[in-house]
């Protein structure tokens, strides 16, 4: 655009806002409150950080320069004033936060953990796969079943809090119940697994009956011992 | 549109060299403007294969760090107008790949060829991967045993988790090419059947290549085995599996070795 913009006339819109404010009431001696303070710090780095202060010097008597003097004490622990309350504003310099009045007492509620909590909740308890799972990969999922629609390769790894079902064949290995979830079971149209392991019993190729070898079976735990018996 | 197409297995020794030389040549005579890319640094086979081991000087490492420039590695074949090799270094390591400067030498190759073809290192390392980042289409070269099955599986899944398509959503598009393949052997039971293979892999195959004296006669020769023997079995199989990967159906069959009576009759000298 080649011409010159005409200076618009922007209006200027004020507008009122409320904003909770942490409000630190001082008490003398003013060493061990800031000792406190620092306490707070350490039991939570990060406690004051980008969070409103204000402080009403309305308890203690101080001179400018003792006001100034706590005001750098903050500043060293990185809580910034917002404003001061609870003083004459003759003892505030231009470079001190301004004098506040009118403010009125909330209760400052704790950040909600219970939105996290609900979440959680309705995690999906089973997770499908879509794709084979080839040699050298491995699916990992606490959370309960594992549904996957191809084959297991040889070298793959598949581990489920829950049941593991696999439609296609089972080359590699397949951990089911790992939380200790002994009623787990695990179900594919082919066994010709390396290793089968419920709730942390496991059996080797070796162990697995000859007879089954590329059968669909299932495995589950009886007692200490795990069975693996054909499908239909 | 260029393709840019990797052959690779996971395993050594399966004829991965053998099959860039092969469908490149193969391609190449279709009148595809081909380049075949070694990526096997430090171990380069591929400029032997292709007869140009003494042409060779600059080459991929040289064009990857910018010390020279893609037409000054480029070597052009002595046999066919529009193929073309570009080596690795024989000096280098693998580490020498950087990202960067092989995604800018795919770019560059992909604006002169029709196919750019990447000869992969065996392994799951850095050369292996680098050689597949960038593939738009996989030839995964398997031979008809239990160990190389395995490793081609393993290769089939870096192909959909570790390449710049997969990142993107997309997929690489994978085809099986069986070498080494003895029908006689395979009916008594001593090598896995195509059917077997295709099982464990889940993936379309593109050519059965048979075991043939041809394939080494060619190397050592340095000649494509597709320009050395044209009426060989395996000149015809990879013939089939070129046209094949430029969409035509051509009916699968196992190529066998055409013999005059006196080789039948005379098949091996006695120990």
């Amino acid at each position: 655009m080649e011409a010159a913009a005409k200076p618009q006339r922007q209006l200027v819109r004020l507008r009122g806002r409320s904003y909770v404010a942490f409000v630190f009431v001082p008490t003398v001696p003013i060493q061990d409150w800031l000792q406190e303070i620092d306490a707070t710090i350490a039991r939570s780095p990060g406690f004051f950080v980008g969070r409103p202060v204000v402080v009403d010097l309305s308890s203690v008597d101080l001179s400018q320069s003792g006001i100034s003097h706590l005001l750098a004490s903050l500043g060293d622990r990185n809580i910034r004033v917002l404003g001061v309350e609870g003083v004459e504003e003759a003892r505030l310099t231009p470079a001190m936060p301004p004098l506040l009045s009118g403010g009125r007492d909330t209760t400052i509620a704790p950040a909600a953990p219970k939105k996290a909590d609900t979440k959680t909740a309705t995690k999906p308890t089973s997770l499908l796969i879509e794709q084979p799972v080839r040699s050298g990969q491995t699916i990992i999922f606490p959370e309960g079943d594992v549904t996957i629609l191809g084959s297991v390769g040889s070298g793959a790894e598949v581990v489920a809090g829950g049941s593991i079902h696999i439609y296609g064949a089972l080359r590699g290995r397949a951990m089911a119940g790992v939380n200790g979830h002994a009623s787990a079971r695990i179900y594919c149209q082919k066994i010709e697994a390396e290793l089968l392991a419920i709730d942390g019993f496991y059996q080797t190729a070796d162990d697995i009956d000859e007879a089954l070898r590329g059968r669909p079976a299932q495995a589950w735990l009886q007692g200490s011992s795990m069975r693996i018996t054909a499908l239909n | 549109m260029a393709k840019v197409l990797v052959v690779t297995s996971g395993k050594g020794g399966v004829g991965k060299t053998t099959t860039t030389a092969a469908l490149g040549a193969a391609l190449a005579q279709r009148g595809d403007k081909v380049v075949v890319v070694d990526f096997d640094v430090g171990l380069r086979n591929l400029d032997l294969i292709m007869g140009a081991e003494r042409r060779v000087v600059f080459d991929l490492i040289n064009v990857v760090q910018g010390v020279a420039k893609l037409p000054q590695a480029l070597i052009k074949d002595k046999r066919l107008e529009n193929l073309w090799l570009l080596p690795a270094s024989q000096t280098r390591d693998k580490d020498a790949l950087t990202e960067e400067g092989v995604g800018k030498v795919i770019d560059e190759l992909r604006a002169r060829f029709d196919w750019v073809i990447c000869d992969s290192p065996a392994g799951i390392e850095r050369g292996a991967s680098m050689a597949m980042r960038f593939a738009d289409e996989a030839v995964i070269v398997t031979n008809p045993e239990v160990s190389s099955v395995r490793d081609s599986d393993r290769i089939i899944g870096m192909l959909d988790s570790k390449t710049v398509r997969a990142e993107k959503g997309e997929r690489v598009e994978k085809h099986i090419l069986i070498t080494r393949y003895d029908p006689s052997r395979a009916a008594r039971g001593e090598m896995l059947t195509i059917e077997d293979i295709l099982e464990i892999l889940a993936t379309p195959l593109l050519g059965i290549i048979p075991e043939s004296q041809d394939v080494l006669r060619a190397s050592n020769v340095g000649t494509p085995v597709t320009l050395s023997n044209t009426e060989g079995a395996p000149a015809r199989a990879y013939t089939d599996a070129a046209r094949r990967l430029c969409g035509e159906t051509v009916a699968m069959q196992v190529p066998v070795e055409r013999k005059g009576l006196m080789d039948r009759l005379l098949r091996r000298r006695a120990a």
